[in-house]
């Protein structure tokens, strides 16, 4: 279910932010800049795309994507889990590839076009791999879910477009969905309640309709 | 409602509803990133600023000096917590060391100061600036050195004291056959991948938590204690909790600081602790020596069974019981149990899944495996031989329900038990050493009082209310299933609502109690509202059948919605309980079969099957309920392969506080699972006649791997966990 | 994490230009190593000089017959390359050892390169750590040690480099090309891009300040049988133990080089005579220096097995 905010509401509610911190400085994005006086945030604008809905945010540089999703945006189907690219739990597709959004600047993915959990489906209307998640009982907390889903469509289409992985026993052959391939290229999402079983169950499913 | 006679005949056996594997009601939440945990409830009260929260950099000491100007001078800056801003703490009954540093410093990682600031950014970055002078202090931080030196555990729990029965040390002396080995397990922490997180708002004198918390009750009162504050001014939501694993049954530091840092700031506040904190910050699994001695006649009697733990916490802490199943799961007349307890300075151990019984097996079960080879017997052959339907300790108190040995017949069946090589280091697989393990499993089945609120609306939704939690274990659709199934609607005419101190207390997520007792005490307020129900439509209450939406009593039937077309109905009760679990031992029990292949040349374990086979009693939904095996089962592998706190015993700390250095299992560690639960109905648990499996599914894990590791190379290794550094040297050569 | 500005150079010479201006400038690649470790104040930069934009992306071939790849070529897409898949599969194998799908879309080849230790005493601020506070001490003597360096260390830092990539661009005998502040540009081997610890652990590499990374060159493909063996605790996501990158010729020759053993890709040419006489003379040959500590002693035998089974492997 995207719920992507206003652009004016986005801007009103940093808004609130600036205005509380007398001493920003602005940077636009592209222009050259002085180093900043210690401590001082600076601001940038970026233009991005998140699911089909373009935003522009004025943001301090130091906003990674995944807190320009969950904070600024609202999309908080995007998960914060370690913060530091060791679990997974905060993955997006970006321009269709699957990243780690707590190691990106906001401000590095000018023009690109984001795709959340929210962007694949909402309650009303699953996306396949939503829909198999939840026949297969593919999580239980649900905090690593939407990550593992984002992940999970993006392996199927990796496995199509012919990337090999480290299981692959012949690099330049043809790939297939095989268990052992989507266990391994799913080894970046990390689900502490253990759920791989079953979302190996449902990503097999997806793959197979997909043909 | 009290429970205190075998439950009957009563409508859940009809399992319309219950029993049933119902896709997760809150699924749909989940999957598309709708379920709003902690740190995401971004509208439930306005002017939200950011807690940052840092962390002690000795593990024992005092502060002698803390420079805060920097920080409360930095952009965005609205406030800085220490112990000094704080004013006077006290600490509720359940945590071990304050969650507040300040002089006294008592662990790694406890927490010092909260910058709290506009936004996230400004707080991470303003904590940096605060310089922290310590005076540390000499520690103790090695349970081995520490381990002579470790006394009985202190306080009223019996469950704590050394037990014996017969003559221990005449039996074991006397035996044929005798094993005496000891067995260790590292510390662990429960990693759940949602870090604790909370916000809190002040309005006058109460404050509300958005927290992630398995124990609301626990929270609001170790809270009012902490703060020195009414309960009833504190209200706690967990609606959604991203796993707990028993990592999240207490207060800890990110909601108290998010309370004192909005007193301060006069403004809600969100803190979520930084996973790289986390470890150090909050509670581990502590690490355990433990001695297992068995005796047994030639034939594979056992003669005598001892089992002696040694494990560490921090003054006052408790110890890790991983003593207490060897008191019920074998026969044998001479037993002997004790537990020690070290004073260390590393953070605070506590719960974590089967506390106890996960880090108790991974010894005992080794010990059998040892055992049985020593005995020329099949480790199931032998476990079965040494089976009791009663309590070892006390011979006339029977289990409720055991059928221990049929989990091991079907799982041995299933798994193709027959083809496991006798001899260890004989099968092989290309570059693969293969190995069949075996363990059994077994946590004891606890009941907890439970209450909840029950409605019915004049469109004949049924709206459940408790503070149950659900921290992935399917508490919302077990619960949504018993209601339906007792007021004979759909499930989707059901709405659970959970995890807010507002509503009736329940028996928490912990100890695998929470699915049988939460659904019970559902059990007893439907109860309630059935009379109400049938009294509002003049129907004789005990002829009553509610089935399909309608209220059938003779041939009279009526809609059930029709009994609050003129107001909602209402009813609330709670389960209590009474003696069944004293004069009937309540255990779950299950058999875990585990295949491993080991690379001939590098040592690496990987698990290639894994099956459970479980008894314990009616499963009220068999797909949340494998969920929650299959994922104790991957943490049993962890145990097994990789977790492993690293304790730097100079300085005391957990040293991989992280998740790239902390290594718990990944997808590709894991294989197929399969789960096995046997038909059962255990009457003297509660009206559901249910267990719990949540815990059973790790306990004996670790073992049947380990076992399996054995049977692939022939290398023993008891120290836990199995890494390839420690099989390396006594593998055979890899050609 | 420090306050910076941010700026999008426009080319290679132009970002090492303002990088010379600003001595706390730090490049801005992927980003999967530099904003982890700013996020805990060990990196703290007041300013970052953005670098995707470069046009510095791309893979082809080199006038002598071999491959040019782009600094900024994504791990993702230099594993995935036909070329490389085909000529070069020990690099290809490498990276797909690495780190997760997310990480290697994102990350680069001169980011991989220039990645920092995975030292957990370097990842904890409180900690005495050579290489991150110089003259502070090294906590990993004594201390926590299991992962780390067995060779090439020094008694101030035994931390290890953590890549995989590097470990088979060092089989390859891949070269870097770098540009300057002042525009000029020179070639370094990978086999001499990083330094050894020494006294200065914090002197990871030969770059100077402000120079860039704009290239790794392959020479042309030597053909052979190309494996690349990680050993590691979970079956993936997860630094080696130790891994092995292995290029074995027909008649028994073959260049070795190790990952997860010290503080660079660790090769010793002198050694690959040994590789015929088999894995026990050839690792004990390269690991002549080795210092291990009581934690990882095991890695010597480790890499003699690992190091066997590539061999046996090898030769089919």
């Amino acid at each position: 279910m995207p719920t992507p905010r206003e652009l004016e509401m986005n801007r009103r509610d940093l808004m609130v932010v600036a205005g509380a911190c007398a001493a920003f400085s602005t940077t636009a994005a592209g222009a050259r800049a002085q180093p900043a006086p210690v401590g001082k945030p600076v601001l940038s604008e970026v233009s991005f795309t998140v699911n089909g809905r373009s935003h522009k945010l004025e943001l301090d540089t130091r906003t990674t994507l995944l807190d320009a999703l969950r904070e600024q945006l609202h999309l908080t189907g995007t998960k914060k889990g370690c913060d530091h690219g060791q679990c997974g739990a905060c993955t997006v597709l970006v321009d269709g590839q699957r990243i780690n959004s707590c190691l990106t600047l906001a401000i590095m993915n000018a023009g690109a076009e984001i795709t959340t959990i929210e962007g694949l489906g909402g309650v009303d209307n699953l996306h396949p791999m939503q829909a198999a998640f939840v026949k297969h009982d593919g999580f239980q907390c649900g905090y690593c879910t939407p990550g593992q889903i984002c992940s999970g469509v993006a392996v199927l289409d990796e496995i199509k477009a012919g990337i090999p992985s480290h299981v692959s026993a012949d690099l330049t052959g043809a790939m297939a969905p095989t268990e052992a391939e989507i266990r391994e290229r799913m080894s970046g999402n990390i689900c502490r309640c253990g759920a791989y079983s079953n979302i190996v169950e449902a990503m097999t499913e997806v793959a197979g309709r997909q043909g | 409602m009290k429970f205190d006679k075998p439950a009957t005949d009563n409508p859940i056996d009809r399992l319309q509803v219950v029993g049933q594997p119902h896709d997760r009601i809150d699924g749909a939440r989940k999957v598309t990133g709708a379920a709003r945990y902690a740190y995401e409830q971004h509208d439930v009260v306005a002017n939200q600023a950011y807690g940052h929260v840092l962390g002690a950099g000795i593990a024992k000491g005092r502060i002698t000096s803390i420079e805060l100007d920097a920080a409360r001078n930095a952009p965005g800056v609205l406030a800085v917590v220490t112990a000094r801003e704080a004013g006077d703490l006290k600490k509720g009954p359940r945590n071990t060391a304050r969650l507040l540093a300040g002089p006294e410093v008592e662990h790694y990682h406890q927490a010092v100061a909260l910058v709290v600031a506009e936004s996230f950014e400004q707080a991470r970055a303003a904590a940096s600036l605060i310089k922290v002078e310590y005076a540390a202090a000499q520690g103790a931080f090695d349970l081995k050195a520490a381990k002579d030196k470790a006394a009985k555990p202190t306080g009223n729990d019996p469950s704590l004291d050394d037990t014996h029965v017969g003559d221990f040390a005449g039996a074991f002396a006397s035996a044929s056959v005798s094993l005496d080995e000891t067995y260790t397990t590292p510390d662990e922490s429960h990693a759940m991948m949602e870090p604790h997180a909370t916000l809190a708002a002040w309005e006058g004198d109460k404050l509300t938590l958005w927290t992630a918390n398995q124990m609301v009750a626990w929270g609001v009162t170790d809270m009012a204690t902490t703060l020195g504050i009414p309960k009833q001014n504190i209200r706690i939501v967990s609606p959604f909790i991203g796993g707990g694993f028993g990592g999240k049954l207490f207060l800890r530091a990110d909601v108290l600081l998010a309370a004192l840092g909005a007193r301060l700031a006069k403004r809600p506040v969100k803190v979520a602790l930084t996973r790289p904190l986390m470890i150090n910050n909050t509670t581990h699994r502590p690490a355990t020596i433990q001695r297992i001695r068995l005796g047994a006649t030639k034939e594979g009697k056992i003669t005598a069974i001892g089992h002696e733990s040694w494990s560490g916490d921090l003054k006052g802490g408790g110890p890790e019981v991983a003593v207490q199943q060897t008191r019920l799961l074998y026969a044998g007349a001479n037993r002997m149990t004790a537990m020690r307890l070290a004073e260390l300075d590393l953070p605070e151990g506590n719960a974590m899944r089967a506390p106890g019984e996960a880090p108790g097996l991974m010894a005992l079960e080794m010990a059998m495996d040892e055992m049985a080879e020593k005995l020329g017997m099949d480790p199931i052959a032998f476990r079965l031989l040494n089976d009791t339907q009663v309590d070892p300790e006390k011979p006339k108190r029977p289990f409720s329900m055991r059928r221990f040995d049929e989990c091991f017949r079907v799982g041995a069946e299933r798994f193709g038990w027959s083809r496991r090589a006798e001899q260890p280091g004989r099968m092989r697989e290309g570059n693969w050493l293969i190995g069949l393990g075996v363990a059994a499993a077994f946590r004891n089945n606890l009941v907890m009082k439970s209450g909840a609120r029950v409605s019915l609306d004049a469109k004949g939704i049924v709206t459940v209310e408790t503070d149950m939690t659900d921290i992935g274990t399917g508490s919302y659709t077990i619960i949504g299933q018993t209601a339906a199934e007792m007021l004979g609607v759909d499930l989707d005419k059901v709405v659970v609502k959970l995890g807010d101190s507002a509503f009736p207390v329940s028996a928490g997520s912990g100890g695998q109690w929470g699915g049988n007792s939460s659904t019970a005490g559902v059990y007893a307020a439907c109860v309630k509202l059935r009379e109400a129900v049938a009294q509002k439509l003049g129907i004789n209450s005990n002829e009553a059948v509610f089935t399909g939406g309608e209220v059938k009593a003779g041939n009279r039937s009526l809609s059930l919605a029709s009994a609050a077309e003129a107001g909602s109905l209402t009813a609330e009760d709670t389960i209590e309980y009474g003696d069944l679990d004293e004069t009937h031992q309540q255990s779950t029990f299950g058999a875990h079969f585990v295949e491993v292949g080991v690379d001939a040349a590098t040592a690496e374990t990987r698990v290639r099957r894994m099956l459970a086979v479980c008894a314990a009693g009616r499963i009220l939904n068999p797909k949340t309920a494998r969920s929650q095996v299959i994922g104790a089962m991957t943490m049993g592998v962890g145990a097994a392969l990789m977790e492993e706190l690293a304790v730097d015993k100079r300085r005391g700390f957990f040293v991989n506080h992280d998740l790239a250095s902390y290594e718990v299992p990944v997808h590709a560690d894991i294989p197929h699972q399969e789960v096995v639960f046997l038909d059962e109905t255990d009457p003297m648990s509660s009206p559901m006649k249910a267990k719990g499996v949540g815990e059973l599914g790790i306990c004996g894990v670790g073992a049947a791997v380990a076992n399996a590791v054995y049977n692939a190379t022939g290398v023993r290794v008891r120290d836990y966990p199995l890494t390839l550094d420690k099989l390396l040297a006594r593998m055979p050569d890899a050609a | 994490m420090r306050a910076f500005s941010y700026e999008k150079a426009s080319s290679p010479a132009e970002a090492a230009a303002a990088a010379a201006r600003s001595p706390d400038a730090k490049f801005i690649a992927g980003g999967t190593n530099l904003l982890d470790l700013m996020k805990l104040q060990i990196e703290a930069p007041t300013h970052l000089i953005d670098v995707n934009g470069l046009g510095i992306d791309k893979i082809e071939p080199s006038s002598d017959g071999g491959l040019r790849i782009g600094a900024l070529v994504r791990n993702t897409a230099l594993a995935v390359d036909e070329r490389v898949r085909r000529d070069y599969a020990v690099l290809s194998r490498a990276l797909l050892a690495g780190a997760s799908g997310q990480l290697r879309n994102r990350a680069t080849t001169a980011g991989n390169l220039l990645q920092r230790t995975r030292c957990p005493y370097f990842y904890d601020t409180a900690q005495p750590c050579n290489k991150r506070q110089p003259g502070s001490g090294c906590s990993a003597l004594g201390g926590f040690s299991r992962q780390l360096g067995v060779v090439g260390i020094s008694d101030a830092c035994i931390a290890t480099h953590p890549s995989d990539m590097a470990v088979a661009m060092r089989a390859l005998d891949a070269t870097v090309e770098t540009v300057k502040p002042d525009r000029s540009t020179r070639s370094i081997p990978v086999a001499e891009l990083h330094r050894l610890p020494g006294k200065t652990p914090h002197v990871e590499t030969v770059l100077d300040q402000g120079e860039l990374i704009t290239a790794v060159t392959l020479p042309k493909p030597v053909g052979g049988t190309q494996i690349y063996r990680k050993v590691r605790d979970r079956a993936s996501y997860a630094f080696a133990l130790v891994s092995v990158a292995a290029i074995v010729q027909r008649d028994g020759s073959g260049r070795i080089a190790l990952g997860g053993v010290a503080p660079k890709p660790w090769r010793v040419e002198t050694a690959e005579a040994e590789l015929p006489r088999g894995a026990k003379a050839a690792a004990e040959a390269i690991l002549a220096d080795a210092k291990p500590t009581h934690e990882n002693a095991f890695k010597l035998p480790l890499i003699e097995r690992t190091l066997g089974a590539v061999l046996t492997q090898a030769r089919g």
